[in-house]
């Protein structure tokens, strides 16, 4: 039979980065001394070899055996463990992390970095040479010992051994398939009737085998006894080395002649090549694994209370559609009250179905912050900062596109507030702080958003610095006036960098603007908040999933439009006193010190509605890439969730629209990109004016 | 079989010559339509359903003849008019207007779009032998939605293409 | 039919060897630690346990001891999976009680090989 080992591997390799990730938590944590986390780090590191030898990944093994026998000693108290020993162990976990990753990706790696590491691991252990003594699963490719030797063999068993469930008759038939077998039972062990207990062996044999094996084999026949039984094993005739060609040959003939044997001969000699084959094939299989998990868009761990929840609100929906297709069957008008609470039931039922399908998709972001830790120690180590890292709210849950998506943006936040913000332990003893700076990361639910908060109590966002970096790049006019959080913006500006040198760790000004795009690109939105002296604060609004979304609904002609929920500012009824035409065509509404430019929907998709005049008028006002807009429609409706569809599968990208909806009379609605119709009327006034001047100059 | 006599009789251009030589094909069925007073004609292998007219929900700024999208069992299909992609007839819309929605798979991806077409006409076997080239005069309905014609008594039914309506709205203008 | 219980921390390990187990026509049933293997051995009756030796809660070495304290389980042979051939790993798993021992990596062939020796 053969087994397809690849379809285990995926599992595998979700399995050791979930153990490199627990080795690499509990190594920050180590200072306690605790017993049990060396304890999980071994199990940790063991299981990885265990798995990786199976499933035939040999480098891996190789390293991890290393780690593993220096986390032995110290498991042990053979050896006391340091901080040297530590970071070893962390850049092994690396190293591991390398070996794995190539495995996965069938790719090659960083091959100087692991035999450095295995240098370095090799000489804390004190180990000369390579390392040679690695049992990697040998094959019985044994070489082939001279055929047909006549073993005796005495075999006393204790009179437990059946108590550890050992059998000898299995025992036998383990040395029958070695060659030929006859036994002999021998009773001069057994007591008086009267002393017999009836779970103990007081039975003893004589054995010889014709047998081509060796003594190890036979050995090792018994391996699992060999405490419990005295066994002598000796060689009756050596048959002569020069002819053992010759006695091969006898014993085929000898096979003929006895059928028994031929049959067991006969498996013996095609059962080699046949393993040969099945482990190339096997190769094959797994490499055209690899290739399969490297398309793979990923896997998904669903506890198992969500498919239960899930399973039983399947139950739920089904009782409640068999009772109205009952009702369905001889409906009369007295039935109506039934029906309606059937309908609630089931309106009721698919809303909770909903949820659950939706939560399969929710992981908690402890998966986005598990990093950190690692992070901001080696970050300490290199900038010589004292930080101490806190993380809230590590249950919080959120969707899986969106924490793959928001790793990098909050990587850079964090790596940005050990730099800019955390000050040196001297300039912080110097402002009577406590010496080690702590960043803080925090995640909770609101609405239907979550919020990552990145702050840190360091020296603040120095305000002045920031603004005449700005003005200095053009970015802001030397006498405008700004709002603290419009200065705060300004960091994120494309090529804006207050570091006075460009450091290693936050980079060379790219970043800010890209973090505050990925974050938008999500959805998203993110605010600074910053006192000096005291610290800064970076907000993050993610929606909790890319599937739905919460939307205001309004109405506009006969279109109903859907605008997120996460852009509006507010809505208000439009005061004569606050609209100003300027430049002729533009629209602007007085919002407190802003000047909010008016984007008529009707006008930028070409519709019929009913209102046309600003005056009056409903304005939403929303805000994308720190620019507010009012949007002028005829009527707002509902809020409600949306489960947003694609125009793309059937149609195409839309300007302005970020996607359609159903909503629940069936009908489709359309959900409005803020910052693509902020472009799209943006590109339009553009173009009027070019118009205007070429028409100026034809004039 | 005198293939070498048989290909005198095929015409040179098209895709029927190399449909012609292979002579073990079976007739297909097609669905034919009126666009105004024209006989046109589908793969029914690629009619999802055919459904009465709804007003669609307005796509913003699309062209004239991209009616809108409509829901079906949750897909987003979006609704076009042929009558005015082609400019055959008048685009009026009235209870008997039909929209036949068609799916292919183009580039191991399935698209599925709804036609809007003034009646469905019958279903119609052809063999492939049956479909003629269609000469290049001119006309509304551009050469590469054509398949061929194919004869029906004394009428003609013209062939569309489903694929190349399905990329109908790729190149808004032809 | 051969039923075995089989106890690993690893999930991988642990659906592969129930997989083998399975093609080769065995009932299998699965616990991810000793508290849940015990648990799960006290609820049924089976003919073969195969554990792994290092696993949180409860590891292998201590199963064996407390699954040889229950009557049913007497005479019941447990393979151990271990990744350490060590002399003393094997005396710890026999003094438990252990019938015998597997040692890790192993192929399915192999694991098939090992188990006809406890099982008939």
């Amino acid at each position: 039979m053969s087994i397809d080992l690849s379809q285990f591997i995926p599992s595998f390799l979700e399995e050791s980065f979930e153990g490199l990730e627990l080795m690499e938590s509990s190594l920050l944590n180590l200072d306690a001394g605790d017993n049990e986390i060396i304890n999980s780090i071994f199990r940790a590191a063991h299981s990885i070899k265990g798995g990786a030898g199976t499933f035939g990944f040999d480098n891996v093994t190789e390293f991890t055996h290393l780690v593993e026998t220096l986390l032995d000693e110290i498991r042990d108290g053979r050896r006391d463990i340091t901080a040297k020993d530590t970071e070893l162990l962390l850049v092994s976990v690396d190293c591991m992390r390398l070996l794995i990753e190539a495995a996965r990706d069938d790719a090659d790696y960083d091959q100087d970095k692991i035999t450095e590491t295995t240098h370095l691991l090799e000489q804390t252990l004190e180990i000369d040479g390579p390392a040679s003594h690695i049992e990697i699963a040998k094959s019985d490719e044994d070489t082939q010992e001279p055929a047909g030797k006549i073993w005796h063999i005495t075999f006393i068993p204790e009179h437990h051994l059946v108590q550890t469930g050992n059998d000898p008759l299995l025992l036998f038939s383990a040395l029958a398939d070695l060659g030929e077998l006859t036994l002999k039972a021998k009773t001069d062990l057994l007591p008086a009737i009267t002393e017999m207990d009836a779970t103990e062996l007081y039975i003893s044999w004589e054995l010889s085998l014709i047998s081509d094996a060796s003594e190890e084999d036979i050995r090792e026949v018994f391996e699992w006894v060999e405490d419990e039984c005295k066994l002598e094993i000796v060689e009756l005739e050596v048959s002569p080395k020069s002819s053992s060609s010759e006695t091969q040959d006898s014993l085929r003939n000898s096979a003929s002649v006895d059928p028994e044997i031929s049959d067991s001969q006969t498996a013996l000699v095609t059962e080699q090549p046949a393993s040969a084959i099945q482990s190339s094939e096997k190769i094959e299989k797994i490499e055209k694994n690899k290739t399969k998990t490297k398309q793979d868009s990923g896997s998904i761990r669903v506890g198992v209370d969500k498919v239960d929840s899930l399973i039983n609100l399947m139950g739920e929906l089904v009782i409640t559609q068999s009772m109205l297709s009952e009702l369905g069957n001889d409906f009369e008008i007295s039935k109506l009250e039934k029906l309606k609470s059937g309908l609630d039931q089931l309106l009721q039922n698919t809303k909770e179905l909903q949820e659950s399908v939706m939560k399969i998709r929710m992981l908690p972001i402890s998966f986005a912050f598990n990093r950190f830790p690692r992070l901001v120690h080696d970050l300490s180590i290199k900038t010589g900062k004292e930080i101490n890292l806190v993380i809230r709210g590590e249950q919080t849950e959120l969707d899986k596109t969106v924490m793959e998506q928001i790793g990098d943006p909050l990587v850079h936040l964090v790596r940005n507030a050990v730099d800019h913000g955390i000050e040196s332990s001297d300039m912080r003893i110097a402002n009577g702080k406590p010496k080690s700076g702590t960043i803080t990361l925090d995640a909770y639910h609101q609405g239907g958003n979550i919020i990552i908060e990145i702050s840190d109590d360091g020296g603040g966002i120095n305000r002045e610095a920031v603004l005449s970096k700005a003005i200095e790049k053009g970015l802001v006019d030397s006498g405008a006036t700004l709002s603290d959080s419009q200065v705060f913006d300004l960091l994120f500006e494309p090529g804006f960098s207050t570091a006075k040198e460009i450091s290693d760790i936050s980079g060379r000004g790219v970043g800010m603007d890209v973090v505050k795009r990925n974050i938008q690109s999500l959805g998203g939105r993110i605010q600074v908040e910053s006192q000096p002296g005291i610290g800064s604060k970076f907000k993050v609004n993610l929606p909790l999933t890319l599937a739905i979304l919460d939307g205001q609904l309004v109405r506009v002609g006969t279109e109903v439009y859907i605008i997120p929920l996460i852009t509006i500012v507010e809505s208000l009824q439009a005061k004569e006193e606050f609209i100003n035409k300027v430049s002729g065509d533009m629209t602007l509404y007085r919002l407190r010190d802003d000047n909010v430019p008016v984007i008529p929907i009707y006008q930028l998709f070409d519709l019929p509605a009913d209102t046309k005049e600003v005056n009056n008028a409903l304005l939403v006002v929303v805000e994308a890439d720190g620019q507010k807009v009012g949007l002028l429609v005829d009527d707002l409706l509902a809020q409600q969730q949306v489960v947003i569809k694609s125009l793309k599968d059937n149609y195409q990208q839309v300007e302005g629209i970020s996607g359609a909806t159903i909503l629940g009379d069936g009908s489709v609605a359309m959900i409005l990109d803020v910052p693509g119709m902020i472009e799209m009327a943006m590109k339009r006034a553009q173009e009027k004016q070019n118009e205007h001047i070429l028409e100026g100059a034809l004039v | 079989m005198d293939i070498q006599a048989l290909a005198k009789d095929i015409p040179e251009q098209g895709e029927y010559s190399l449909e012609g030589i292979d002579f073990i094909t079976s007739g297909k069925q097609y669905l034919t339509f009126l666009l105004g007073e024209e006989q046109y004609a589908v793969d029914i292998l690629c009619v999802e359903e055919i459904r009465s007219w709804e007003q669609p929900t307005v796509i913003p700024n699309a062209p004239k003849y991209v009616k809108g999208v409509i829901n079906m069992r949750g897909i987003i299909v979006p609704i076009i008019d042929l009558r005015l992609k082609f400019n055959i007839g008048q685009a009026t819309y009235s209870d008997i207007t039909v929209v036949i929605v068609l799916t292919v798979e183009i580039e191991d991806q399935s698209r599925t779009i709804g036609f809007v077409v003034d009646a469905v006409s019958d279903v119609l076997n052809a063999e492939d032998n049956e479909i003629k080239n269609s000469p290049y005069f001119g006309g509304c309905v551009p050469q590469s939605c054509i398949d061929g014609l194919i004869n029906v008594g004394a009428k003609v039914v013209t062939l569309l293409n489903v694929e190349t309506l399905q990329l109908i709205e790729k190149h808004k203008v032809d | 039919m051969t039923k075995i219980l089989v106890v690993d921390d690893s999930n991988s390990i642990r659906d592969m060897v129930s997989f083998t187990l399975k093609s080769a026509g065995f009932e299998t049933t699965e616990a991810k630690d000793g508290v849940e293997g015990l648990n799960k051995a006290k609820a049924g009756n089976y003919d073969l346990v195969i554990s792994d030796i290092n696993m949180p809660n409860m590891d292998g070495i201590a199963l064996c001891t407390e699954l040889r304290k229950l009557p049913s389980f007497k005479f019941t042979p447990i393979l151990m999976l271990t990744t350490e051939s060590s002399p003393e790993m094997k005396m710890r798993g026999k003094t438990a009680g252990a019938t015998g021992w597997l040692v890790k990596p192993f192929n399915p062939e192999k694991l098939l090989a090992t188990i006809k020796r406890v099982v008939r």
